[in-house]
């Protein structure tokens, strides 16, 4: 329990280092005032407006009040969109959601699988086809295997759409693409692109894990009490590998969600990515601190997600209960 | 003579790169039912590797290229793996070195104990729970019905091969390899672990092949001794005839070499030179470039195993037909 609640304070920490970096932006990214009034603004103008808007307040002032407002969700109006910055990224954030979290489920359903199937079957040849396959894989820019991928399936075949998410359905403030065919349809190339090095990386990961796990103490008194080799293999040796493999998945998925830029370039998603690259181009910058703060609480909960599950398969984690009495 | 293990002219050999490199040759020895047979040696002069023979679990790139082991009048170092394994923890159980890498660091103790049993025992998850706590009182483990429940972390390395020592009982083997099962531990538990396993052993009549570098724990647990050099046999024979007329130079060297406590010595006695490592082998005797004794036959042709008394001495000293050393 104190180890959930330390991992929380270090989350809460997290998020404070992250906003102030986004609030200064404020500071440091040209002076928010210039940008909004014009030319022949007078300075007696000029400091009416800084007033208004509490820009003369104290650092500490104004990085309290940039706090308070985040919590309430509110990071203030886009300078390019003339919008709340929240209506904005609520509206992008569940199609970079979707397509994330898809290529990270294709990525280590597929990953986990083959790599502990390669390291298993080391010798056969098929292992050797695989891992020769997943260093391709790494080392291919997402950028071409998007481009390629659209050249055979959409502009060869034509199976599949090229760009934009299909028909979406609205739930509550919710828009999905994962109830409609089109939008599923829509949804098949980007999250392969996106989720074709993770596998890779995954796999790889999965196998050497498994390879070292294989090579323990433990395995080997395990043989020596004639357990049988499948229960060897999954029961002992795949859970004692999963602990490092769940810390890479979650890495991943967090830069995943963050960098879909490039995908979403070439496949014209309308998600996060593809508004930031806008809101970098225009020097967006409520828009750029939104949704730096959006990243820096999507990265914290998953690690949080990872300390879950590290506390749900290992004992050692969560911390002796009889040990006390034991020794 | 009923022997319950015969290991007759075993050979293994490593592949290394070009050539294979030869780790045991000509190793003969039997252990009757319920006996301890103490088998030491430096490290590296194949006690593992013969033990580990024993089990079927040599693994590539070490491979038996030569002679046989039975068990029981029955020939197993032919047999297929399933039938290996099945024979592994229920026939001939294994104890390693380090308790404390031995067990599945993710799995309680209890369960880890009732896989074993119901992977080679017909009975029932709830038998095999109860027969677990049972063997927790028989290593001394207090509170064991509790202890069931604990992962292997929250106990400490002398409770750990407790355990190691109850999965190692749990199906009433005829045969334990012992391997270095003090060795790790703390010099006051070592005495506690041997004498937990010397007891057991008698009182189920569990026959014990006991690897060791330590004279000390052969000369207070072992039947009869095999003292191995350079992947060879050197001496086999009753421990007390061994301790008192050790036959071959390198068994008195080996004696001579235990610091004690009644002699006051200024210095540690010890055997001058090294064991020849299995990538450069010494023709003849693998001991003479060492031995205070040697003579020219020695260095020429390898000595065959002569009885002396009850024993067996690889050594041209021990030849009956040995008339001192020619001029």
């Amino acid at each position: 329990m104190s180890f959930l609640l330390g991992r929380l304070g270090q989350t809460v920490l997290v998020l404070l280092v992250a906003s102030f970096v986004a609030f200064a932006l404020f500071r440091y990214v040209g002076d928010p005032v210039n940008n909004m009034v014009g030319q022949a603004a007078s300075m007696a103008d000029r400091e009416a407006v800084r007033r208004a808007l509490g820009l003369d307040d104290p650092m500490v002032v104004q990085f309290a009040r940039f706090i308070g407002n985040a919590l309430r969700g509110d990071f203030g109006i886009s300078y390019r969109f003339g919008q709340p910055v929240a209506a904005l990224i609520g509206e992008r954030f569940p199609a970079t959601l979707e397509l994330s979290l898809i290529s990270m489920v294709i990525a280590t359903g597929l990953g986990v699988p083959l790599g502990v199937w390669t390291a298993l079957h080391r010798g056969s040849v098929l292992s050797q086809v695989l891992l020769a396959v997943s260093l391709v894989g790494v080392a291919l820019p997402t950028f071409l295997i998007g481009i390629a991928l659209i050249l055979i399936f959409s502009v060869g075949l034509g199976w599949l759409p090229s760009f934009g998410r299909g028909e979406v359905v609205a739930l509550g403030g919710w828009t999905t693409g994962l109830l409609t065919v089109s939008g599923l349809k829509a949804l098949v190339l980007p999250s392969v692109t996106l989720g074709v090095f993770q596998l890779a990386l995954i796999m790889r990961l999965a196998r050497a894990e498994m390879l070292e796990v294989m090579r323990t103490d433990f395995i080997r008194f395990a043989k020596a009490r004639g357990l049988k080799p499948r229960a060897i293999e999954y029961r002992h040796a795949l859970r004692n590998t999963l602990l490092p493999v769940i810390t890479i998945v979650g890495l991943q998925f967090g830069n995943v969600f963050a960098f879909s830029i490039i995908v979403e370039t070439v496949f014209q998603w309308p998600g996060l990515g593809l508004l930031v690259i806008q809101a970098i181009q225009f020097a967006d910058v409520p828009l750029l601190a939104g949704y730096l703060v959006l990243i820096a609480l999507c990265f914290a909960v998953i690690n949080l997600a990872v300390d879950l599950a590290y506390v749900a398969i290992d004992p050692r984690v969560r911390g002796s209960r009889a040990a006390g009495r034991a020794t | 003579m009923n022997a319950l293990l015969q290991v007759e002219n075993l050979r293994v050999e490593i592949a290394a790169r070009k050539r294979r490199l030869v780790a045991i040759d000509d190793v003969s020895f039997e252990i009757a039912a319920g006996e301890v047979l103490g088998v030491v040696g430096e490290s590296g002069a194949g006690k593992s590797v013969t033990g580990t023979a024993v089990l079927g679990l040599l693994e590539a790139p070490a491979v038996q290229a030569g002679g046989r082991i039975l068990f029981d009048g029955r020939r197993i170092d032919t047999l297929s793996e399933e039938g290996m394994r099945a024979l592994r923890g229920k026939e001939i159980a294994a104890v390693f070195q380090d308790p404390l890498t031995s067990l599945d660091p993710l799995m309680t103790i209890g369960d880890q104990l009732t896989e074993t049993m119901l992977t080679h025992l017909p009975m029932t998850r709830a038998e095999g729970e109860a027969r677990a706590g049972e063997l927790l009182a028989e290593v001394g483990i207090p509170a064991p019905r509790e202890r069931l429940q604990a992962y292997p972390h929250e106990l400490s390395g002398g409770m750990r091969q407790r355990v190691v020592l109850a999965l190692a009982f749990c199906c009433a083997p005829r045969l334990i390899i012992a391997d270095e099962p003090t060795t790790a531990l703390d010099v006051s538990i070592q005495a506690q672990i041997l004498d937990l396993l010397r007891r057991m052993c008698r009182e189920r009549g569990t026959a014990v092949m006991l690897v060791t570098h330590d004279m000390g724990v052969i000369a207070e647990v072992a039947d009869r001794v095999a003292v191995m050099y350079a992947g060879r046999v050197a001496e086999i024979g009753p421990t007390r005839q061994l301790i008192a007329h050790a036959a071959h130079p390198y068994t008195r060297g080996l004696m001579a070499s235990i610091p004690s406590m009644r002699r006051r010595e200024k210095e540690l006695t010890q055997i001058p030179g090294a064991m020849p490592r299995p990538d450069a082998p010494v023709a003849g005797c693998a001991f003479h470039p060492r031995c205070p004794q040697a003579f020219a036959r020695c260095a020429a042709e390898r000595p065959p195993a002569f009885p002396v008394g009850a024993a067996r001495v690889a050594c041209w000293l021990a030849d009956p037909a040995f008339e001192g050393v020619p001029a």
